[in-house]
């Protein structure tokens, strides 16, 4: 069984498997993040590929949310260290904070779109704001972001509220891509869509990632999600990795944590207290 | 495991009968209370100061700032000067009944202007504000967190400071002289109508007594008084709905306590400037 002691070898093993991703992205190391008594982040490792798509797995309350937090500054961890291309981003003041910013996209679960914004507002937003982009210019690229999501540019000037969920989940894909980023996180992606609909947006993923040739890093409770848009995963229990490795050895993990996670089964090591 | 939560149970209600345990408890529940405010002080303190940071400070944000002058000044237009109306109307008809038991007729206009300018317009037009704009900044800013849409500006390398926080305050310490400016106006003018229509007095006469007794200093009070009260109103607005927490139920929380906390120091403030100016 590989636990969270043995992590760092684990990572190395990985490290072995697969020449050519020796270039890391993203570097968690030892990160602890806690809020009052509750430990949520105990020593959590994690090192992410550059130009690979990563998927966190685990159950809720885990930790998942916490760690993308952490990375994307809008929590500060209690110590350790968050590496993005080598550089530490932890407690770094803001102008270095907002350079950072520019790397990132983030499509977040429940879309987080502006609603007293159009749609195409919304699109167009770190284009204007974070860039500096023209207004006009913006615009033009927000609409072509809209296309390559697979909407009609017609809905560009509705509001976040005419649409259905799935049309907002694909309005939140553009707006995180719009600036280009190097590195995006997807949140729960599919989380509250029909399959079909989850599906469609796996594709656009897939499909977004690889036009930009970009890093991603999601996390996920959906299986079908999971196994479609990673090309390594890693599950998360009791806030530290137990387990990390390309999307092909998932099955023949030899860890019960993650047998019974992606199996879905409620008898196992996690037993329905620590889920609870 | 359940004997052991049995045990813990029976130590505790042996401990509430214990008058040492119950001196302890209320200790405790004191210690709690004093810290929480403490706390609630200090984080108010900071979220002040960093707010004026970026009050001045660019990046500005002006479609955003154009955007809350409309909503904070032009939309409570209509409440203040229905309030500032009927509270110069009112206030006419009681000095009338009270200064005629003493043949001090001639000294309505001078009260009515008085009241309204120096106290009457700042307060009341601060706490409608309160109730109109803080419960909708708290709201708003509340549902944003909730919706992680604030977190989404910060993805996107926008301040939520500067886009959120920063142009409310400035439009709710811009616009509410100006409504209260508007305001004296308006509820002089319904100390004016009642006195003229209702209870006969010269227009002339009124309307010159008004202006003799009034002093610079009596409308400039209370427009400084009513720019504190919008960056009041608006702060605490800001503030309850930046912090808000749990869904719906904390949104609400917020917006509550947003428009009790903006009153509570509108009069607590009242009262310091008063002295401030008057003393």
């Amino acid at each position: 069984m590989r636990t969270a002691g043995n992590m760092k070898h684990l990572q190395n093993e990985n490290k072995q498997a697969a020449p050519g991703t020796m270039e890391h992205k993203i570097v968690m190391r030892d990160v602890h993040k806690s809020f009052g008594k509750n430990h949520i982040l105990k020593g959590f490792n994690l090192e992410v590929p550059k130009g690979k798509s990563l998927v966190v797995i685990g159950g809720s309350g885990t930790g998942k949310s916490v760690m993308l937090k952490c990375i994307l500054g809008l929590l500060e961890p209690d110590s350790g260290s968050i590496l993005v291309d080598g550089e530490e981003t932890i407690r770094v003041n803001a102008a270095k904070r907002d350079e950072l910013m520019h790397k990132f996209g983030m499509l977040f679960q429940g879309g987080a779109l502006f609603d007293s914004l159009k749609i195409w507002e919304n699109v167009a937003f770190g284009l204007i704001h974070g860039l500096r982009t023209p207004k006009k210019e913006a615009r033009e690229i927000a609409i072509e972001k809209i296309r390559d999501v697979g909407l009609k540019s017609e809905v560009a000037e509705l509001f976040p509220a005419e649409l259905s969920g799935g049309m907002q989940k694909r309005v939140s894909l553009a707006r995180a891509i719009a600036t280009n980023p190097e590195i995006i996180f997807f949140d729960e992606p599919t989380t509250g869509l029909d399959p079909i609909m989850a599906d469609v947006i796996n594709d656009l993923i897939i499909k977004c990632v690889k036009q930009l040739g970009a890093t991603a890093l999601s996390i996920t409770h959906d299986m079908a999600s999971a196994r479609k848009i990673a090309d390594e995963v890693a599950m998360i229990y009791e806030g530290r990795i137990i387990w990390c490795g390309p999307v092909s050895q998932l099955d023949q993990s030899g860890n019960p944590y993650v047998d019974q996670f992606i199996h879905g089964r409620a008898d196992g090591p996690i037993t329905s207290h620590q889920k609870l | 495991m359940v004997a052991d939560i049995h045990q813990v149970e029976q130590v505790k209600a042996k401990a509430e009968r214990n008058p040492i345990g119950l001196l302890l408890n209320f200790c405790q529940y004191l210690g709690g209370g004093i810290l929480a405010f403490t706390e609630a002080i200090g984080n108010l303190t900071f979220f002040v100061i960093r707010t004026l940071g970026h009050c001045f400070s660019p990046p500005f944000f002006p479609s955003q700032i154009a955007r809350q002058l409309i909503d904070i000044g032009y939309y409570s237009l209509p409440v203040v000067g229905m309030t500032a109306l009927f509270t110069g109307m009112v206030l006419a008809l009681q000095s009338y009944t009270g200064f005629t038991r003493f043949n001090a007729e001639s000294a309505i206009a001078g009260v009515v202007v008085l009241s309204i300018t120096r106290e009457l317009a700042p307060v009341l037009a601060g706490l409608m504000v309160a109730g109109r704009v803080g419960a909708s900044i708290a709201a708003e800013i509340g549902t944003m967190r909730v919706t992680e849409q604030i977190d989404a500006l910060r993805t996107l390398s926008v301040n939520p400071f500067k886009y959120l926080i920063a142009p409310r305050v400035i439009a709710g310490t811009i616009m509410l002289p100006i409504l209260v400016l508007i305001g004296d106006i308006i509820g002089v003018l319904g100390g004016y109508m009642v006195s003229v229509y209702r209870l006969g007095f010269s227009p002339a006469n009124y309307l010159h007594q008004t202006w003799d007794i009034l002093e610079y200093m009596d409308v400039m009070s209370g427009l400084y008084k009513a720019a504190a009260f919008g960056f009041i109103v608006s702060v605490m607005g800001c503030y309850q709905g930046f912090y808000s927490q749990r869904g719906a139920q904390g949104v609400g929380a917020a917006t509550t306590n947003a428009v009790v906390s903006a009153s509570i120091l509108i009069l607590i403030f009242n009262y310091v400037l008063t002295q401030v100016f008057f003393s």
